[in-house]
């Protein structure tokens, strides 16, 4: 009786400045409080002494004309356009190299991190070499050495390195032959998406077959055959709907033809390079970080070393890679603002170089510029928290 | 409880310097860390470039200096802050300099949503453009086509485009921070023309592997007066920086030079004279500066006409006439107000 009388009895109260819960509820209520006063107080300060100095403050510069040209951009753009499109401009050229130097980063990373592995003395001291020299340089410097000693001393335009009058390359820059699609091409596009989805759904069928069965198929040299053949049909019977656009020197520079400025060819070769010695070294990590039983009881059980490699000691690795990927991802992104030391029009040197300078409001193209580097890092970052979600260990 | 008293203290001192740094008058800071924080060029010949000594010179630099010589009779107490062109306004807006004396080109968006008043006009300038002589090419009007070099965030980024868009021809932009990364861009080729202000184009041209393989084409395209810039609302400092230079030109216009400005204030009777070397009328009482100001700045840094042969004319490597900036006596457009 007496013990259950001691249950019932309500428990003695403390006082309600030393209960927990109201205790942390408390002090975070007033931390919030202080960070978002404080940020309010930042930005009325800025305001107040932005409007006292009698600079302008506001979004409406977008609307204007910018008025100057810009040597790169990705859509249609001129003298006319407003402040608005040099800042899509300026994405957009951020957005390609950023892009195409995750790319290639990749593939050397991989190649190179593999390469130094390798038990060929050759290979693996001379990927050691590319690695330690291109890690241990400041990426600025690399990217004026590809520009000022090896672009621009190549010939003008009218010297140009002439590769049987399709390509040209000369100091101001790769001159290629562009694609025009005329009316049919669509037929080309449509039978390739169709060869994609037939090879898709016939990978998975042969996956599932050699599950059951154990019957092995040549899967590369088939979905090759589908991928190649069909859109190639389609091309012939529609009457081959392309035609070439081809550069071509007029007065002083070549016309016509897709270029590739020097420029972003030294911005793309010093950002691939430099990164691809990071994502090496991370592959090499995770690589080793695979016990080397796993190896042995792969050879163990008949498989071959290439096939060990990609089914057994690649997929572990992964888990370990992809998070250091991610953050030389984010950094590759982050590391094409250095654009501007060879005037690489990208977003840091158009939107918050030319046009700060020419509005002068300071403080939204920089607070917009920030902005956009964070929503890039933040979809890199989640989604290479997605992928690695996929890539981890299932524990059964 | 400690931590935030600490972080309210810190936040209220952050509070107080914000406030103090712009309240307070240029004049009076200047005179408290007893020199005056000017920004030029990173380095264009005759308008501001430092000599082998690391002593900085140029015609952008004397209106730093004439300044100094005003508020402190001594004309280094300057301390320099090169800037590029997209650099230049911000560091003025933000307070890290007290003036901007860097070819600087005076134009209705900069006085009226910056935050900053142009002191005045120490060199007209119009832009034009440098070719090689080997494109052979005459006139700009045969460029059609062509790429130019040219510094991020300046008027002539726009002047370029509308000359282009008026005449209906098209052009590519290269552009880049520093004027010598445009001129050793057009050195090495990248781009068919060089444009810029004229007067730095001949500056550019003596940098150059060849001077004498390129030349500046005969048009001018653009007005570009280009003058000392200060903060907006500080109309103390404003005035000592427009008068230093209007003191220059004075100077010139009554024949007083750095040789004979003793002598002058000891015998002159012109009156004009005698009002400028501060002998008599207001002196320096309105701009709270010492009665012989001007005559300082004329002893230290010389007359605006001394300024300009010694810099960008005939007596340096640069040889550009005065042309619009001969006095308006003369023909050309230099007129200060008068002192008294």
């Amino acid at each position: 009786m007496a013990a259950e009388q001691q249950v019932k009895s309500p428990p003695a109260k403390a006082a309600l400045w030393r209960r927990p819960v109201f205790r942390s509820t408390l002090f975070q209520t007033l931390l919030v409080l202080a960070l978002v006063s404080f940020g309010y107080f930042l930005f009325n300060n800025t305001l107040h002494n932005l409007e006292q100095r009698g600079i302008s403050t506001g979004f409406g510069f977008l609307s204007q004309e910018a008025g100057f040209g810009i040597v790169m951009t990705l859509i249609p753009f001129s003298e006319l356009s407003s402040y608005w499109d040099t800042f899509l401009v300026g994405l957009l050229n951020t957005l390609l190299v950023s892009g195409l130097g995750i790319l290639f980063a990749t593939l050397i990373g991989f190649t190179m991190g593999v390469a130094r592995l390798s038990r060929n003395w050759l290979v693996s001291r001379m990927a050691a070499v590319y690695i330690e020299t291109f890690r241990n340089i400041p990426l600025l410097l690399q990217i004026m050495f590809w520009y000022f000693a090896v672009l621009q001393p190549l010939p003008g335009p009218r010297q140009s390195i002439n590769v049987t009058d399709m390509l040209f390359l000369n100091n101001r820059g790769l001159y290629l032959p562009a694609p025009v699609f005329e009316p049919g091409f669509e037929w080309v596009m449509a039978a390739l998406a169709i060869a994609i989805a037939i090879v898709f759904s016939t990978l998975r069928w042969m996956h599932k077959k050699q599950e059951q069965t154990g019957q092995i198929f040549h899967t590369i040299s088939i979905s090759l055959g589908i991928l190649i053949c069909l859109p190639l049909l389609t091309f012939l019977i529609t009457g081959l709907p392309v035609s070439w656009d081809m550069p071509e020197l007029k007065g002083f520079n070549f016309k016509g033809g897709m270029v590739v400025i020097p420029e972003l060819a030294a911005l793309l070769l010093a950002l691939s390079i430099y990164t691809g010695t990071f994502i090496a070294e991370a592959v090499r990590s995770g690589i080793l970080a695979v016990s080397h039983g796993q190896t042995e009881a792969a050879y163990a059980l008949g498989l071959r070393p290439g096939t060990t490699l990609r089914l057994v000691v690649i997929p572990q690795a992964m888990r370990v890679i992809i998070p250091q990927l991610t953050s030389q991802y984010l950094n590759l992104t982050k590391n094409s603002s250095l654009a501007t030391a060879v005037g690489y029009p990208d977003l840091v040197a158009v939107f918050a170089g030319t046009t700060l300078n020419q509005t002068g409001q300071a403080v939204e193209v920089i607070a917009m510029t920030m902005a956009v580097y964070l929503l890039i890092s933040l979809i890199i970052s989640m989604f290479m928290n997605w992928y690695n979600k996929r890539k981890q260990l299932v524990e059964r | 409880m400690k931590k935030i008293h600490v972080i309210a203290s810190a936040m209220a001192v952050c509070t107080l310097l914000s406030s103090a740094v712009f309240a307070g008058s240029t004049l009076n800071s200047v005179k408290k860390k007893g020199f005056v924080q000017c920004g030029v060029n990173t380095g264009v010949p005759g308008f501001a470039t430092t000599d082998d000594k690391g002593n900085w010179k140029g015609i952008d630099v004397d209106v730093c200096r004439s300044v100094a010589a005003a508020v402190f009779g001594d004309a280094s107490k300057v301390k320099y802050t090169p800037l590029t062109a997209k650099e230049r306004f911000t560091a003025l807006q933000s307070g890290e300099i007290d003036m901007l004396s860097r070819n600087t080109t005076w134009t209705l968006t900069r006085d009226s949503s910056l935050g900053l008043n142009f002191a005045g006009v120490n060199y007209y300038d119009g832009q034009g453009f440098l070719v090689k002589k080997s494109l052979g090419v005459k006139s700009a009007m045969e460029m059609d086509g062509a790429s130019f070099c040219i510094q991020a965030g300046t008027t002539t980024e726009l002047n370029l485009a509308d000359y282009f868009r008026a005449n209906k021809m098209s052009y590519t932009p290269i552009t880049f921070d520093k004027s010598a990364e445009t001129a050793q861009a057009f050195d090495a080729g990248r781009c068919d023309a060089l444009t810029s202000d004229q007067s730095q184009l001949y500056a550019l041209r003596i940098q150059l592997k060849d001077p004498d393989s390129a030349m500046v084409l005969p048009e001018v395209i653009s007005k570009e007066p280009l003058g000392p810039v200060v903060r907006q609302g500080d109309d103390d400092w404003f005035n000592i920086v427009r008068w230093s230079l209007f003191a220059m030109l004075n100077a010139e216009e009554y024949g007083v030079n750095s040789e004979n400005v003793d002598q002058l204030a000891a015998t002159s009777k012109d009156p004009n004279v005698r009002r400028l070397l501060g002998l008599e009328g207001i002196k320096g009482k309105g701009l709270g500066l010492r009665d012989n100001w001007a005559a300082i700045i004329i002893k230290q840094v010389g007359n605006y006409s001394e300024s300009f042969e010694r810099n960008v004319g005939l007596d340096s490597p640069l040889k550009i006439s005065r042309g619009l900036n001969a006095l308006w006596s003369q023909g050309g457009l230099q007129y200060a107000p008068p002192i008294r």
